[in-house]
């Protein structure tokens, strides 16, 4: 757990840092300075423009984290409250009605959301941030219901709906912060699926566009000269795998910490 | 149990005369460091019945798993459990699968969740047959002839195990424990989380397949009754030490250790002194009915509570009181009939501050309270109802010092409180809004049975001084008796009896009154008469 | 067990109809005229007016809709602009990379995952666990086209196995299985990761349940205890994450065959969109979102083999 908040944090800063300063302007491009191994002006060295490429990838750092975190913030905004209000409503058409559309939307992986919005709207981040929201409101709905159904059939629940409370008071005053725990660590999964999932459509072409660096664009483009500079594919590619696999082990650390299993044994 | 009470006053049973089967000296355990059992010294009597007993937490249900090998990862032991000459606490887990299911069984309390949901039973059953190398068609032969055994030669072997009913479960179970003739059944308590008249039939089952079969069984359990009406032995725990053990009428007749006594005093407690009624009606049901589709829950109840009377509601799981209860709340509603509460409709036509008027107490004392709430908060809830005092902090301190708890309770969480101060804070938090009519929904049943007696004491201490009403739902004669004014008993939806409770009790009219009455595990009055112990050691 | 299969069959049509309204809409809500979109900005009106009459952009929107779903339920998924072939004709083709593919990259994930999974929970807590829960975790967090460009790096361009890409066809078999290797593994990884975790965790969580202590008192070893009795039991959660993974298979698919240049449904469904030819784009997504709501209902099929409770209701 220690290791992922300590790879999230380094990744979350270096995106932080991006928004006030980089070394280097990645807008610019300098035909001279291409393909430089790593010296002191770029510590990682520049790529087949002369951008530099750490100045890459905070950037891209940015993008990724932006596009990540809004996309989760759709799927809690929309996913969470519809997954209480199926919880409350249990066993009538309503409950049916919002996990049939659920379902429906797992019928459309996220790249598949991203081809067809593209396909209308042409490429962008903020489409990518669409399609990759789109797919996380059934996710956290699924999550949010699954685990609001016992809470509903609680004591505690019963004793507030004896106080005269509504479903809907009952869902966020009691329903909500028990759990809160689960919805955390799933979002730390979905945050580090979306950051694959950005990748995965900037390199195919339907995510930001230039001059926004992105780690999935580096990735596309040293793949057109993977035969002669192996090296540019290996580092966006590097930084990847760190952020992904910081945030699993964060999200992994957390729902060992926070599961209610290991609290309730508390004294 | 008067059918298969065992224990007659004819001399010592015949079985003490043989060795012990299973000879437990001076067994030590612990659990990652921490100490679970302290040198316990058992005997276990081949066809015979020897009882375990003592409260939840004493390590009644360690000492069984020790005795199977099936003992938790991080347990170290220290002692001797002897069987045929080896030590079952030394052996290899190859000598224990030849050993498990064949000449020790055990079958566990909770028979919802003790089958495998995907398998047949008859797959069940026949398993441990088939591991033994008999073959399939033999196997399934044996499988029919054990369920045949353990009643219930009317189910098919095809059937799954959601298919059947809690009771139906548990003889599954039995027949697949048996289905090897072991020579020890160790049975973890398994009629507790059965209706009382299952109960009678299973223990009656447990009891005959001993004296036919020859086989010992290890019964534990927190029920004195079920131990004075089925052990030949018993052996009492407290906290990981056996404090006492005899022959059963020995020990209730002559118990020794104040742990004992003070068990004995709460497991029966005395029968409530009926109070004379008041005569006008708080709470009056009419011919309530409520139905789910082609279900009827609750069909046609009549009853009337008086002010500050306690009114006993008595019946098995499915009966209904649950859905009864919820409709008197005004949690759910009526196809029929109608609620008065206090000369005005009640049920779900109650206006707020009248709901703030009658509350409720429920059984699980773990899932009453939101964890996240302050103790405080938790207690205040009802305010919503009544719009919050300005003294509302000064109120929810009252409360909590009315049922025993301190001012300083407030501010804490609800998992630093113990199940029966758990009750108390429950309790606490009905009385906040000054309600006239208590609903206490198995509101002890959940309880170990000297907790059970204290908090007992409290309702009974409130009711007094507040003038409250209580309607008492309850699974439990025993408690009904000690606490009830007057009692209904409900089956199928319908109120088959009601009256006084000395006259319920004593001459009950309805079938099934007399068949819970006599279902329901009792101490023969003459092994306690003998002492004149006060009710209330320790 | 009649009845619950025909609610679901019933609910599996409303899924596909509901999926392929979705699709319509958001593909005619193309700001404009599609024709005119379609064809760029110095299109001649009567090329325009012919598009029209071919993408079926004549009548009303509840018509069009009609005529392209009895076109699809015939097998006509329209003509292709850019190719001036039937879709029909070229998505066969395509599939014929696509389907086989992503089932090559199912069969891996679950050859890999099966004993992974299970060696890890029967050795919980002990060193192998924690190495191959180490190694999951490695896998997921690895982007699956980087992984195939890594391969590609390696086994085409260092090693010279393989081509670094093209299919062969299928007229020998062998070249093509040989040709779909590496980018069945790339898609395989990260899936076979995500699955043996998955079957761990529900093989960890049937071990605590009440029927495993009864099978252990019953005489039963540990051993037969997972095989005879957790197994089953898990298996549910972990079809439930087979189900989603082919969702994600048939996407990853998609990326993976730009890796390495395969003719899939993918590369045909990036032509479409580079080249505007929404009727391509609209009948892949379609057929897309119909495989996958197949799958689902297979999945949901196989609940009610594998969990007699269900059969009830």
């Amino acid at each position: 757990m220690l290791i992922g908040a300590v790879l999230t944090a380094l990744f979350a800063g270096a995106a932080l840092l991006s928004l006030v300063w980089v070394p280097h302007d990645v807008a610019r491009l300098d035909i001279a300075a291409r393909l430089l191994p790593p010296s002191p002006a770029h510590p990682l060295g520049t790529d087949h423009f002369g951008r530099d490429m750490l100045s890459m990838l905070m950037e891209g750092a940015r993008t990724s984290i932006a596009v990540a975190l809004v996309a989760v913030g759709i799927g809690l905004g929309l996913g969470v409250p519809l997954g209480l209000w199926a919880a409350a409503a249990r066993g009538t058409w309503l409950d049916d009605v919002i996990m049939r559309g659920n379902d429906l939307i797992f019928a459309f992986p996220s790249l598949v959301i991203a081809i067809l919005i593209t396909a209308v709207f042409g490429p962008s981040a903020v489409n990518a941030i669409l399609a990759i929201g789109i797919f996380n409101i059934p996710v956290f709905a699924r999550v949010a219901r699954g685990a609001a159904l016992p809470i509903w059939t609680l004591d505690y629940v019963m004793a507030a709906r004896v106080a005269g409370k509504g479903k809907a008071r009952i869902s966020t005053e009691h329903v909500l912060p028990n759990i809160t725990n689960l919805l955390i660590v799933q979002a730390t999964i979905q945050f580090s699926l979306g950051i694959l999932a950005e990748a995965a459509l900037s390199y195919v072409g339907l995510g930001a566009q230039p001059p926004t660096a992105s780690w999935g664009r580096m990735l596309a483009d040293a793949q057109t000269m993977i035969y002669t500079e192996p090296q540019l594919a290996v580092l966006p590619g590097l930084t990847i795998v760190g952020m992904v696999l910081g945030l699993n082990l964060l999200g992994d650390g957390l729902r060992d910490h926070l599961d209610p299993r290991l609290r309730r044994r508390a004294p | 149990m008067s059918q298969t009470d065992p224990i007659g006053n004819d001399g010592p049973p015949r079985q003490l005369a043989a060795p012990p089967l299973i000879t437990v000296r001076k067994l030590s355990l612990a659990i990652h460091g921490a100490p679970i059992l302290n040198e316990i010294d058992l005997a276990i009597q081949p066809g015979a019945v020897t009882a375990l007993v003592g409260e939840s937490g004493s390590g009644k249900s360690m000492t069984a798993l020790a005795l199977m090998g099936l003992l938790p990862g991080g347990s170290t032991t220290t002692g001797q459990a002897l069987f045929d000459g080896s030590d079952l606490l030394t052996l290899s887990e190859r000598a224990w699968l030849g050993l498990r299911g064949d000449d020790i069984a055990m079958i566990f309390q909770e028979p919802m969740t003790a089958l495998n949901p995907v398998h047949t039973i008859g797959a069940q059953v026949a398993e441990p047959l088939r591991l033994c190398g008999i073959r399939r068609a033999e196997a399934a032969r044996i499988a029919r002839d054990r369920l045949d055994r353990v009643g219930l030669s009317h189910v098919p072997l095809d059937r799954y195990p959601h298919e059947l009913s809690g009771g139906q479960r548990q003889r599954v179970c039995i027949a697949m424990a048996i289905a090897r003739r072991p020579r020890l059944l160790i049975a973890d308590e398994p009629t507790t989380a059965l209706d009382v008249t299952t109960q009678a039939e299973i223990l009656s089952l447990l009891r005959s397949l001993v004296d036919d079969e020859g086989m010992a069984l290890l019964l534990i359990t927190h029920d004195l009754g079920v131990v004075a009406g089925m052990a030949d032995h018993v052996a009492v725990m407290e906290r990981g030490c056996i404090v006492e053990s005899d022959r059963t009428e020995a020990l209730f007749r002559g118990h020794r250790h104040p742990y004992t006594a003070a068990l004995l005093a709460a497991s029966r407690p005395p029968p409530h002194t009926p109070r004379p009624p008041d005569g006008t009606a708080i709470l009056e049901a009419r011919d309530l009915r409520r139905t789910y589709g082609a279900v009827t829950a609750v069909d046609g109840v009549s009853f009337t509570l008086h002010r500050g009377e306690s009114l006993g509601l008595v019946g098995e799981s499915g009966c209904g009181k649950s859905t009864l209860t919820r409709a008197l709340l005004g949690l759910e509603p009526l196809q029929g009939g109608s609620v008065t509460f206090d000369g005005t409709p009640g049920g779900q036509s109650m206006t707020r501050r009248q709901r703030a008027r009658i509350s409720v107490v429920f059984q699980d004392p773990y899932g009453s309270f939101n964890p996240r709430w302050t103790v405080r908060r938790i207690v205040q809830e009802p305010f919503h109802l009544t719009g919050k005092p300005r003294d509302a902090d000064a109120q929810a301190a009252r409360a909590l010092t009315e049922v025993g708890l301190t001012t300083a309770d407030l501010e804490k969480y609800p998992h630093e409180f113990s199940g029966g101060q758990r009750q108390r804070i429950a309790i606490a938090r009905a009385l906040i809004t000054k309600p006239q009519v208590l609903v206490l929904d198995e509101a002890v049943s959940a309880l170990d049975v000297r907790v059970r007696a204290q908090v007992l004491a409290l309702l009974s201490e409130l009711q007094d001084r507040l003038g409250l009403s209580y309607l008492f739902i309850s699974h439990d004669l025993t408690v009904v008796r000690a606490i009830c004014d007057r009692v209904l008993v409900m089956q199928g939806g319908r109120i088959v009896e009601q009256g006084a409770i000395d006259k319920v009790f004593e001459a009950p009219a309805a079938a099934y009154t007399r068949r819970l009455i006599d279902a329901a595990p009792r101490i023969p009055a003459e092994w306690l008469a003998a002492r004149n112990t006060p009710a209330a050691t320790g | 067990m009649v009845r619950s299969l025909l609610s679901r069959i019933l609910s599996l049509s409303v899924s596909l109809v509901v999926a392929s309204m979705v699709i319509f809409l958001m593909l005619q809500a193309v700001p404009g005229d599609p024709a005119a979109f379609m064809l760029g900005l110095n299109a001649q009106p009567d090329t325009i007016a012919a598009l029209r009459a071919d993408l079926g952009l004549e009548g009303s929107l509840g018509q069009r809709y009609l005529t392209w779903v009895k076109g699809m339920l015939a097998g006509d998924f329209g003509q292709s602009y850019t190719y001036r072939v039937p879709v029909a004709d070229l998505v066969v083709d395509r599939i014929g990379v696509s389907a086989p593919l992503a089932v090559y990259a199912l069969i891996l994930s679950v050859v890999l995952a099966v004993p992974i999974g299970l060696i890890a929970a029967s050795r919980r807590g002990g060193a192998a666990d924690w190495g191959m829960m180490g190694a999951t975790q490695l896998g997921i967090a690895i982007p699956n086209f980087w992984f195939a460009m890594l391969l590609v790096l390696v086994f085409a361009v260092k090693l010279r196995w393989v081509s670094a890409g093209g299919f062969p066809g299928w007229s020998d078999p062998l070249a093509a299985i040989k040709a779909l290797t590496l980018p069945a593994i790339a898609l395989a990884l990260p899936q076979a990761s995500i699955l043996a975790r998955v079957l761990r965790s529900a093989v960890l969580d049937t071990l605590d349940q009440d029927y495993i202590r009864t099978a252990r008192a019953k005489g039963l070893s540990q051993r037969a205890t997972v095989v005879r009795h957790a197994l089953r039991n898990a298996a549910i959660p972990v079809l439930t994450i087979l189900g989603l993974q082919f969702s994600f298979l048939l996407a990853g698919a998609i990326i993976i065959e730009n890796v390495f240049f395969l003719p899939g449904l993918g590369r045909l469904i990036f032509q479409g969109i580079t080249q505007r030819d929404l009727i391509v784009v609209q009948s892949v997504t379609m057929l897309l979102v119909f495989a996958v709501i197949c799958v689902t209902f297979l999945v949901e099929l196989t609940y009610l083999l594998a969990d007699p409770r269900l059969r009830r209701r």
